[in-house]
């Protein structure tokens, strides 16, 4: 877990010992407890939390104090949950957010 | 019904909790987040007289006090709406609806994105979103990265990326366009920084301040402003050149910047890259009024605050019945001018309560805001004293409005 900043010159040693296990889209990855879903999956290096409904395009975490809903995922099967507001716990299975089967454009044009 | 019911646990609103609960009130606290602090968390700077401000052991002693006097704080609980029904506030979040005769507003700031072609690709963030990550949560936010916008936010946050040693390429300015407006006009950013000046060590900066005193000699400057930047902590900081695209197939992979003229516009062939694995968009904090704006609080749009403010007095009342505010929803400052209005907001909700006269210990919990934003070490914008002069003024206003609807 090179990504952690386990030593900081000013702020406290982290204690990085309580290790738990989650899936990410069928993978499993492991986690610190009560760390923000957000920073595990970053910490595993995973940047894309989902992709534009309509577009696919990738997106990732942007505000990372939940006001933009950029990291919506769906964990253990409820939808549109903020990665970077959940608490990591052990065994949860979170996935990423994919595009809508039916266009949203259509939608629209037929409720117009 | 809770007697008192707070919504932020930044500093604002754990500090008024204290004082609340100090005086015997039933007090519960809703935040949305995991951790008590709100922005007060990811706060690390070295003050003047050498010690560290650390927002995370400042947030651990005012949540610690708070719960030692018997404040509930439930944390993850995010509100999504307060309306009131006859003299009660209705507060609705995601599990419970809760009910107080007195409410108070303390849900801070967020940040203004800058639109910048490629900002959706992930690696691309708030440059608080980079502090939370790096200071709170303890993961990188990538090897190195490029920070867009020059502010005092975003100075500060590249010291304290630097210092947990995450690579900061540089902090450029935003390509200028409709949106981005003085963000992207070097003249504006260089008036801005002259008054955050004393918190950088880079000698040509302290010195600039006091050369750059008016005009001409500002324009001066910038000509003169090396394309390359000046370096603050080593880091470059270009005003002389801005960001016009971020690429990267499916993630961030470096920034398109080119050199632009002292008025903003990019000049044609000087477009090069500099690779990076993440970005951060720094467009500054206005306050987070939403649940202000649901409840009918009247607004104003006072620049020198960061944006649109319900209005209120120097008592933290709003005005309507029972509805307070304190902390950055009142304009943006420090954390311990927040903490001084959180004391203030607390007072004045003991007092109307009925339960002891507080007058004096009012008038002294404000003259101590006034006094703070004084001493403030980071000053987000240098004329917030003439913004809450203007505050006064709407509220002297509205409340003639009101004398005047009530004898016609």
């Amino acid at each position: 877990m090179t990504r952690r900043i386990i030593n900081h010159p000013v702020l406290d040693k982290i204690d990085e010992t309580n290790v738990i296990s989650f899936t990410f889209n069928n993978t499993e990855l492991r986690g610190l407890k009560n760390e923000s879903l957000a920073a595990a999956l970053l910490a595993n290096g995973i940047r894309t939390l989902r992709v534009h409904e309509e577009s696919g395009t990738p997106r990732g975490i942007y505000c990372n104090i939940g006001h933009c809903f950029e990291c919506r995922v769906t964990v253990d099967g409820q939808q549109g949950v903020r990665a970077c507001l959940t608490p990591l716990k052990e065994g949860i299975n979170v996935s990423s957010g994919e595009t809508f089967l039916t266009s949203v454009r259509d939608w629209r044009s037929e409720n117009e | 019904m809770s007697k008192v019911i707070i919504i932020g646990a930044g500093p604002a609103g754990l500090s008024a909790a204290i004082t609340i609960a100090e005086n015997g009130l039933d007090v519960l606290v809703l935040d949305e987040y995991m951790i008590a602090g709100g922005r007060l968390l990811g706060q690390l700077y070295e003050e003047p007289n050498g010690n560290w401000w650390n927002g995370i052991k400042e947030s651990q002693k005012l949540y610690e006090k708070a719960v030692e006097l018997g404040v509930k704080i439930y944390l993850n609980t995010p509100v999504s709406n307060i309306e009131k029904i006859d003299d009660t506030w209705v507060i609705y979040t995601n599990t419970e609806t809760y009910t107080t005769s007195h409410l108070l507003l303390a849900t801070g700031a967020a940040e203004a994105p800058l639109p910048i072609p490629g900002w959706t690709l992930p690696g691309v963030m708030s440059v608080g979103a980079a502090q939370v990550m790096t200071n709170v949560h303890r993961v990188k936010p990538g090897y190195h990265g490029v920070i867009i916008g020059v502010n005092v936010l975003s100075s500060a946050i590249a010291m304290e990326l630097k210092l947990a040693g995450i690579g900061v390429e540089c902090i450029a300015l935003p390509k200028m366009n409709k949106v981005t407006k003085e963000s992207g006009n070097p003249m504006d950013v260089m008036n801005s920084l002259l008054h955050v000046s004393h918190m950088a060590p880079s000698t040509f900066v302290k010195l600039g301040s006091k050369l750059m005193k008016n005009e001409f000699m500002k324009k001066l400057g910038i000509s003169f402003f090396p394309k390359s930047g000046v370096k603050m902590w080593d880091i470059p900081i270009m005003l002389r050149k801005a960001v016009i695209e971020i690429y990267g197939d499916g993630k961030v992979e470096g920034v398109k910047v080119a050199t632009i003229s002292p008025t903003g516009e990019v000049i044609a062939g000087t477009e090069e890259k500099i690779g990076a694995d993440f970005v951060c968009i720094a467009g500054g904090l206005y306050p987070l009024a939403e649940l202000a704006a649901v409840a009918g609080c009247p607004f104003y749009h006072i620049e020198e605050l960061g944006g649109y403010i319900p209005l209120h007095n120097e008592r933290m009342e709003t005005t309507l019945d029972g509805l307070y505010v304190a902390g950055n929803i009142t304009g943006i400052e420090g954390a311990k001018v927040a903490i001084s209005q959180g004391i203030t907001a607390g007072l004045s909700i003991i007092h109307n309560y009925g339960l002891s006269n507080q007058e004096a210990a009012i008038q002294a919990a404000i003259h101590h805001i006034e006094q703070t934003r004084k001493e403030a070490f980071i000053q987000f914008h240098p004329a917030v004293k003439e913004g809450k002069q203007k505050l006064k003024q709407h509220w002297e206003n509205h409340r003639n409005s009101k004398k005047l609807e009530i004898l016609s």
